[in-house]
């Protein structure tokens, strides 16, 4: 028995009772589908509504602090009447 | 833009229905095939189908001309094989001499009866193994229902299993050989069918 022999036997041996498909099969995919897109719409804009508030935070801690400007010097004394 | 949605929609259900109609009956053989459980009695098969098809569901908006099918296959496969190690333990505590813990084994499948008659929800009990494909491990069938029954090609099927084209090679020929000659000495699969039976 070559290869291609033994190929189309186990084709055969495989395909031969079919099971009946339950009629409850698209209802129960359509529940679970609709179940996984609510979850991942629902999860997605948790993501974006946590980017949105970080950003807002961040903006305000910014403004607030200025961390861009120079702290004022707290060993020299500030240099007046010179 | 509410009714425009809600044609969107309707499109999508029934083009998915007419998907599932057409495409369900052969992906149910191939996840028969895989868990070598009876075409009469597939709780496993089924809830594996389920999810596959759930999952292309969710994605079916994001296809954008792939086939749905190979989708849906591609989905089963990969379901199936990690959910395999349970099948792995089952064998290794097989060959063990544990004569209580098969006595064990032997009872808790029918203690935990229940479960055969949720056809839908995740099965319980320990699958019974009466398929044609029963003699062969869970790999093996993989191999073999990917390349021969849906006839998926060596490098595809080698890629979405993430092993090299040769060893998918090597395992279609051995499961092969191992399906039409089956070794003399009896499969641990085999032995279980018959205690489960007895």
């Amino acid at each position: 028995m070559n290869r291609a022999e033994r190929e189309a036997a186990v084709r055969r041996v495989m395909e031969r009772t079919p099971p009946p498909v339950p009629a409850e099969l698209h209802p129960d995919v359509v529940r679970r589908g609709s179940r996984m897109v609510r979850r991942r719409r629902i999860a997605r804009r948790l993501a974006w509504l946590l980017l949105c508030a970080a950003t807002v935070a961040f903006v305000v801690w910014a403004v607030r602090v200025q961390p861009w400007v120079e702290p004022p010097s707290t060993t020299t004394p500030p240099l007046t009447n010179w | 833009m509410r009714d425009s949605r809600a044609a969107q929609e309707t499109r999508r259900a029934r083009e998915f229905e007419a998907f599932v109609a057409g495409a369900g009956g052969r992906l149910l053989h191939a996840a028969t095939l895989l868990t070598a459980e009876s075409p009469a009695d597939n709780p496993r098969a089924r809830h594996l189908l389920t999810l596959a098809l759930a999952r292309t569901y969710a994605c079916w908006d994001r296809l954008r001309g792939e086939d749905p099918y190979n989708r849906a296959r591609e989905q089963l496969a990969i379901r199936f094989a990690h959910g395999a190690w349970h099948e792995y333990v089952w064998r290794l505590y097989d060959a063990l001499p544990l004569g209580r813990a098969r006595a064990l084994g032997r009872v808790l499948p029918l203690g935990r009866g229940p479960a055969q008659g949720r056809p839908t929800g995740r099965p319980r009990r320990r699958p019974a193994a009466v398929g044609v494909l029963a003699c062969l491990t869970p790999q093996e069938r993989l191999v073999l229902v990917l390349r021969l029954y849906e006839g998926v090609a060596e490098e595809q099927a080698a890629a979405l299993l993430g092993l090299p084209a040769d060893r998918v090679r090597a395992l279609c020929d051995r499961a092969t050989t191992n399906l039409l000659r089956p070794p003399r000495a009896q499969p641990p699969a085999a032995r279980r069918a018959k205690a489960a039976a007895s």
